[in-house]
């Protein structure tokens, strides 16, 4: 069966627009769970009995059953059902301790519906610990009130571990309630929830530097191409609100920032879900109700999280395509280290002379990009990399471009970088430090590309010869890049791609 | 002070008092230690020796190989009051070219022990060439400003002892000069070296 990817491939050298990818493997789902790592395995769950789909690297993904086929009856407990219906749609997960907390959508007859707890200790069906406890429903919407018991979303509070839920849909409020960090259940069952928005679902709620972020998804699910889906927001200084929007209307009142809406191939962004790598790396995960590469179904995808004036922005994974690669400590770019020509060849200095002011300069005809079979004859075979000013010359034109069956981590496939129109492939060796050979598809050439939370990127390669230790593309001085341990507080591995 | 320090830099190597000679004096002392950034304050240079100015790889390589250092080299070893060793003010100094010239340079590291996974890190204006302990380690080309860490070596090891930085810096036009520090594992200046004259 021939690769998603090789299709984007295939249609982008066809078309000559670069591919956008939205992961491989197994990725159909509707309203995915935010993922958890567990046991260095990526998961999410979705609509449905609970499909599982699993990832060890976050790219390439496999189903692996449903979490309610593991279930007594395969199906929500006789209190959830009463309160709700049995039905198992858009869980959320949290973990908590050692337990998992999965939040379910119980729905009956909407608005009648419930939210369902289970717990657990593994995600991991294979193992001898996997099992899933009903521990009823936490939250429940009678039929009438203005809410639907839909769509949990789950935060543990890292300013204070305290524990909430956020639900509902399009029968009113989305509801906020405090839960207990020991059972998973309400906290204080018989206190009146808060609203924290109204007519929209998939909500949950996110911290970042003094402000809590409800984000939620608007529009209409469930149509494939004809689903008006997309994601807002709103924050608040406070968990129980209220969410203002970027121009201050309240949440409440159907306010909301966009923060992802459709684009290129994909219909329908909804189910937001924040999934933190650490090192000032963060992304998030999300369905669109249409892949048109997959025939219209809706699928999982994973996306760089940015941050910007103080809101979250929806980033764009690399896509193929040739780059200049900028550090951000220095300016300078990375280029091959041979001697460079200048774009349209040498002219002379022209300095005035004479007195009187100088004639007008006359436009000339258009000079060509500088392409490398322009100059590469002059290159040597073998040549290191370094860093230089930018001058659009041959040598600092690199051509990024997912290497083919090789895998990938959460958003990407890993990459091939090698200098535009040659197989000269940016490569790391022993010692951490870099030179460019032909790509062979060894570890040392396939390297990650992660765009961190202030837009920039940082690059790794899979693997360093000699070395265990993860590494990230450095520039140590303006001239010389290097392979060095990552900072995140550091310019130092902070590159910059932009058209050469 | 600073007239009278310039004065005797320049009564040592024989012409005029000038402005421009602030920053060097004669070394004095049988050895420097770096400055907290790092930092080598004491040089041997040898006067400039006119060279055809061009910057390009090919052209540097030229013309080192039409002026290879001299088998008895008659150095002058000067302390810099800055970070940085202003060839400008040297050659102005001794009334030589300022453009269009090669500079060859070197000093001698005492290290306390040995060091692995240290960098050399200099800047030059303009082209450069740098060898530690005879192996070459760094090339800068084209027309460039003195920027500090700008040529960064590959890892390297500092042996205990001496250890010796030989340079060649060549100049087209206008202002001239080099800096130059080691950098430990961590990508921080090493201050526990000094200098030692020969």
């Amino acid at each position: 069966m021939k690769s998603t990817l090789a299709r984007w491939l295939l249609s982008s050298a066809i078309a000559g627009a670069a591919p956008v990818f939205a992961l491989e493997g197994d990725t159909g789902i509707h309203d995915p769970s935010t993922i958890v790592v567990h046991a260095g395995r990526y998961y999410t769950y979705g609509t449905g009995g609970l499909p599982i789909l699993s990832s060890d690297d976050g790219w390439t993904w496999q189903r692996q059953g449903s979490v309610m086929s593991a279930l007594p009856d395969g199906k929500p407990g006789a209190e959830t059902i009463a309160r709700g219906g049995n039905n198992s749609w858009a869980p959320d997960l949290v973990r908590v301790g050692d337990q998992y907390f999965m939040y379910y959508s119980a729905p009956g007859t909407q608005p009648k519906s419930a939210i369902g707890l289970l717990v657990g200790r593994t995600l991991d069906p294979t193992s001898p610990d996997y099992g899933w406890r009903d521990a009823g429903p936490v939250v429940w919407s009678d039929g009438v009130e203005d809410s639907n018991a839909i769509d949990p979303g789950v935060l543990l509070d890292p300013t204070d571990g305290r524990l909430w839920l956020t639900y509902g849909s399009y029968f009113g409020y989305i509801r906020l309630v405090e839960l207990d960090p020991q059972t998973g259940l309400r906290r204080f069952p018989n206190r009146p929830p808060f609203n924290v928005a109204i007519n929209s679902e998939a909500s949950i709620p996110i911290y970042r530097d003094g402000w809590y972020y409800l984000l939620v998804t608007h529009g209409s699910c469930c149509q494939g191409a004809n689903s008006t889906y997309n994601i807002r927001m709103g924050r608040s200084r406070k968990i129980t609100g209220p969410y203002l929007d970027n121009m201050g209307v309240d949440m409440v009142e159907g306010g909301g920032k966009l923060f992802a809406a459709s684009r290129g191939r994909h219909i329908g962004p909804g189910h937001f879900g924040l999934l933190d790598l650490g090192q000032g790396v963060q992304k998030f995960s999300l369905h669109y109700e249409a892949d048109l590469d997959r025939g219209g179904i809706s699928v999982l995808d994973i996306r760089p999280l940015l941050w910007r004036d103080g809101w979250p922005v929806a980033g764009d994974n690399v896509v193929s395509g040739t780059y200049s690669i900028e550090s951000a400590r220095t300016g300078t770019v990375l280029e091959l280290a041979v001697q460079g020509s200048p774009v349209g060849g040498f002219r002379p200095r022209r300095i005035p002379s004479g007195s009187g002011p100088p004639p007008p300069p006359q436009p000339g005809p258009p000079i060509s990009n500088q392409e490398p079979a322009d100059v590469a004859a002059n290159w040597p075979a073998s040549a290191d990399v370094r860093l230089a000013p930018a001058m659009l010359q041959a040598q600092q034109k690199w051509t990024i471009a997912p290497a083919p069956n090789a895998g990938g981590y959460p958003g990407s496939p890993w990459f091939r970088i090698s200098i535009a129109g040659t197989e000269r492939s940016l490569t790391a060796i022993a010692g951490g430090e870099l030179t460019t050979r032909a790509f062979a598809g060894a570890p040392e050439q396939l390297w990650r590309i992660d765009q961190l939370t202030d837009g920039s990127y940082r690059i790794q390669p899979r693997a360093v010869p000699g070395s265990s230790e993860t590494l990230a593309l450095s520039a140590v001085g303006s001239s010389m890049p290097t392979l060095t341990k990552f900072d995140p507080a550091s310019d130092r591995q902070r590159w910059h791609l932009g058209a050469p | 002070m600073k007239n009278r320090t310039v004065f005797a830099f320049a009564a040592c190597v024989g012409f005029a008092v000038s402005a421009l000679a602030a920053t060097l004096t004669p070394s004095k002392g049988a050895s420097l230690a770096v400055d907290a950034r790092g930092f080598v304050h004491r040089w041997q240079l040898l006067e400039p020796i006119p060279v055809p100015g061009r910057l390009t790889e090919a052209a540097v390589q030229e013309a080192l190989q039409a002026n290879p250092l001299p088998p008895s080299p008659a150095w002058h070893t000067v302390d810099t009051a800055n970070y940085n060793v202003n060839l400008y003010h040297f050659a102005y100094g001794l009334g030589k070219p300022t453009s269009n010239v090669l500079f060859w340079v070197t000093t001698t590291i005492e290290s306390p022990r040995e060091m692995t996974g240290i960098r050399l890190a200099i800047g030059s204006n303009a082209a450069s060439r740098w060898w530690l302990n005879d192996e070459p380690v760094i090339a800068l080309n084209d027309d460039r400003q003195a920027v500090i860490d700008d040529g960064v070596s590959r890892r390297l090891t500092l042996r205990k002892g001496r250890n010796v930085i030989r340079a060649a810096i060549i100049n087209g036009g206008g202002a001239t000069d080099f800096c130059a520090r080691f950098l430990d594992a961590n990508d921080q200046p090493i201050q526990d070296l000094k200098v030692i004259t020969p």
